[in-house]
């Protein structure tokens, strides 16, 4: 076990390393070149054997679809962005989900629309939960609330891509990127993927392997994205995580991913030492969304707070999840703005009142 | 001479599959399915080739060779390729992209690919037009052409002029080779009158060849094929054949634009 002291894009830089990275595909920009920057460093230390190949694209689009052919070569590889940026990417998603290909993308999320700014916000929760691209798909999608996180979440998202293969997301925003925190790397091979039954690496003593979107046939596509979908099931009912704090007395619970879970966690903390019974659900697969494990929090009576960096998008999900029937109330900011520890305490109290 | 002597195989290509092709007639894009999967036969490197299909008439491609396919977004091709030829530096990677693809949406991937020296090797067929999506304008349309898109005529003050790929890709410092060829049959005049002749197929070829030998060196190989498109033109297939070699080829000279290991000569 290394214990280092370390930014939360460096952590992601380095979880990957760790989970034996082959190529990373770079283009910069703001919050996430930290990401980058510390992967061409590293670039031939011997300490990663595994790390073969980086190189900076001309754009965005480039890079997504370096990946997209080096995944098609069975490599472990991945690319970061940022919000303007992941809207580039949904191009090369869409292909890849249609594709079934295996690899790692981050979106270190900053205020949008447009050019928006380099604070932080969450508001592209919808482009990454709900497929961002052309078409019927959908990533698996990992938010961390702490570099500890940022620096195990790209083995997981590696194990997760390969299994069903489709992308993976990692989805952070410009605090948990910039964050600095003490993290630990538990001593661990790079797990084993084959990729034998449909990796492109010449068609040697058997068939053509061929990797493809396009399928001109209705039926024979119909039932392409009918798999695909199949396989959704599978990942909704294996792979769904959360994590719960204190909620099993509570009265009020706020459901809160990545950094604004953190602030929660204070706000609770503060709040219990007063008496006052409040708890925290913490998404950490945004998709697929721990939908039943917080609707069986409903039935216990409670009332909830969503609380987001931008301006209610979770919440659709949470809504959906816990009916019509339950108080949600919501909390949010955005432009690069964070919620206090008091804006949400206020929030809280006035959800009570409202209850009364 | 025996440089030019065309070798027929006789029997299948074990590159090519039995699938016919959704080619129209006069398209040149069978011809080069054909000299490409000879190529591939001849060098020996069909198992471990692997083929990035494009967006255009050239889709399809992956229902013709016999060999490994990744299918690239518009455009993309060059960039997918770069991906994969990283990781599997072992593999030959070759596209196939028409103009629109190769000269228009994806000439950023294009012009990266060559600049950085990517030992891929990118075919460019050149119809003037977009064919797949119903003959619209393509960068290389000819001032005046008639298209689905330019229905008075390509006017240079909106529409711009010809995009000249190979000039263009030959005054990138990386570029290992480039070169225009023409898969079109052209007419000599014989003792009998008219007949054709297979001078440019047989040039086609070789550039076919130079072009995954510039890979197996290391370098950036990139072939612009002048081709036809008689339905989205509408001329008959011979009216095309000769609009190639009488007006199109005047626009796009036929040549060797750079050869930096000196494949041709040798």
């Amino acid at each position: 076990m290394t214990r280092v002291y370390l930014k939360g894009n460096e952590a992601i830089a380095y979880g990957a390393l760790e989970a034996g990275l082959n190529a990373y595909f770079a283009y910069p920009i703001t919050p996430s070149s930290e990401i980058p920057e510390t992967l061409a460093k590293e670039f031939g230390n011997k300490k990663f054997p595994e790390y073969k190949f980086f190189l900076q694209a001309a754009s965005e689009l480039e890079a997504i679809n370096m990946v997209i052919g080096a995944a098609s070569g069975g490599a472990r590889t991945m690319t970061a962005t940022s919000s303007p940026g992941f809207s580039l990417k949904q191009e090369g998603l869409s292909y890849a989900a249609g594709m079934e290909l295996p690899f790692l993308i981050v979106d270190i999320c900053r205020a949008g629309p447009g050019l928006g700014n380099l604070g932080p916000e969450q508001s592209d929760y919808f482009q990454a939960t709900k497929g961002g691209g052309h078409g019927a798909y959908r990533l698996i999608v990992l938010a961390p609330a702490s570099v500890q996180e940022m620096a195990s979440f790209p083995r997981l998202a590696f194990d997760l891509a390969f299994k069903y293969r489709n992308p993976v997301l990692i989805l952070g925003d410009a605090f948990t990127g910039q964050l600095k925190e003490d993290v630990e790397f538990p001593k661990l091979e790079p797990s084993k993927f084959d990729v034998s039954e449909w990796a492109v690496t010449g068609a040697r003593e058997r068939a053509p392997h061929i990797l493809n979107s396009l399928e001109l046939d209705y039926q024979k596509h119909y039932n392409h994205i009918a798999k695909i979908f199949e396989k959704y099931k599978r990942v909704e009912a294996n792979e769904v995580r959360f994590e719960e704090y204190l909620t099993e007395d509570a009265d009020q619970i706020i459901v809160a991913f990545g950094i604004v879970a953190r602030i929660a966690k204070g706000v609770i903390n503060k709040l219990r030492q007063k008496g006052v019974r409040v708890g925290l659900f913490r998404p950490i697969t945004l998709w697929p969304f721990p939908k039943t494990a917080l609707r069986k929090l409903v039935d216990q009576g409670k009332q909830f707070l969503v609380v987001e960096l931008n301006t209610g998008q979770m919440i659709e999900d949470v809504k959906l999840a816990v009916g019509e029937s339950v108080v949600v109330d919501f909390l949010g900011k955005w432009g690069g703005i964070v919620p206090t520890e008091s804006e949400i305490e206020n929030k809280l109290r006035r959800l009570e009142a409202v209850a009364v | 001479m025996s440089q030019l002597a065309l070798r027929v195989k006789v029997g299948r290509l074990e590159s090519l599959t039995e699938n016919p092709t959704h080619y129209c007639a006069g398209c040149e894009h069978g011809t080069l399915t054909k000299l490409i999967a000879s190529a591939m036969d001849d060098l020996g490197i069909r198992e471990r080739t692997v083929m990035i299909d494009s967006v255009g008439c050239s889709v399809l491609a992956y229902n013709y060779f016999n060999c490994d396919h990744v299918v690239a977004a518009h455009g993309r091709a060059p960039a997918v390729a770069t991906g994969l030829k990283r990781v599997r530096p072992e593999l030959m990677v070759f596209t196939v992209q028409g103009d629109g693809d190769a000269a228009s949406i994806g000439l950023l991937e294009l012009i990266y690919a060559a600049d950085r020296n990517t030992p891929i090797t990118v075919f460019m067929v050149n119809n003037g037009i977009y064919g797949m999506t119903g003959g619209q304008m393509a960068p290389t349309t000819l001032q005046g052409q008639i298209t689905t898109t330019t229905p008075e005529g390509r006017d240079k003050l909106l529409t711009g002029s010809e995009l000249d790929a190979s000039k263009l890709i030959a005054g990138i410092d990386g570029a290992a080779y480039v070169k225009r060829s023409s898969l079109v049959l052209t007419e000599i005049s014989g003792p009998r009158g008219k007949v054709y002749t297979i001078k440019n197929i047989l040039d086609a070829k070789k550039s076919v060849e130079n072009a995954f030998r510039v890979q197996q060196k290391g370098g950036f190989a990139f072939v612009e094929f002048l081709s036809t498109c008689s339905v989205n033109w509408h001329m008959s297939i011979l009216e095309a054949k000769r609009h190639v070699n009488n007006e199109v080829i005047k626009k796009y000279p036929l040549g060797l634009f750079k050869d930096t290991f000196g494949v041709e000569t040798k």
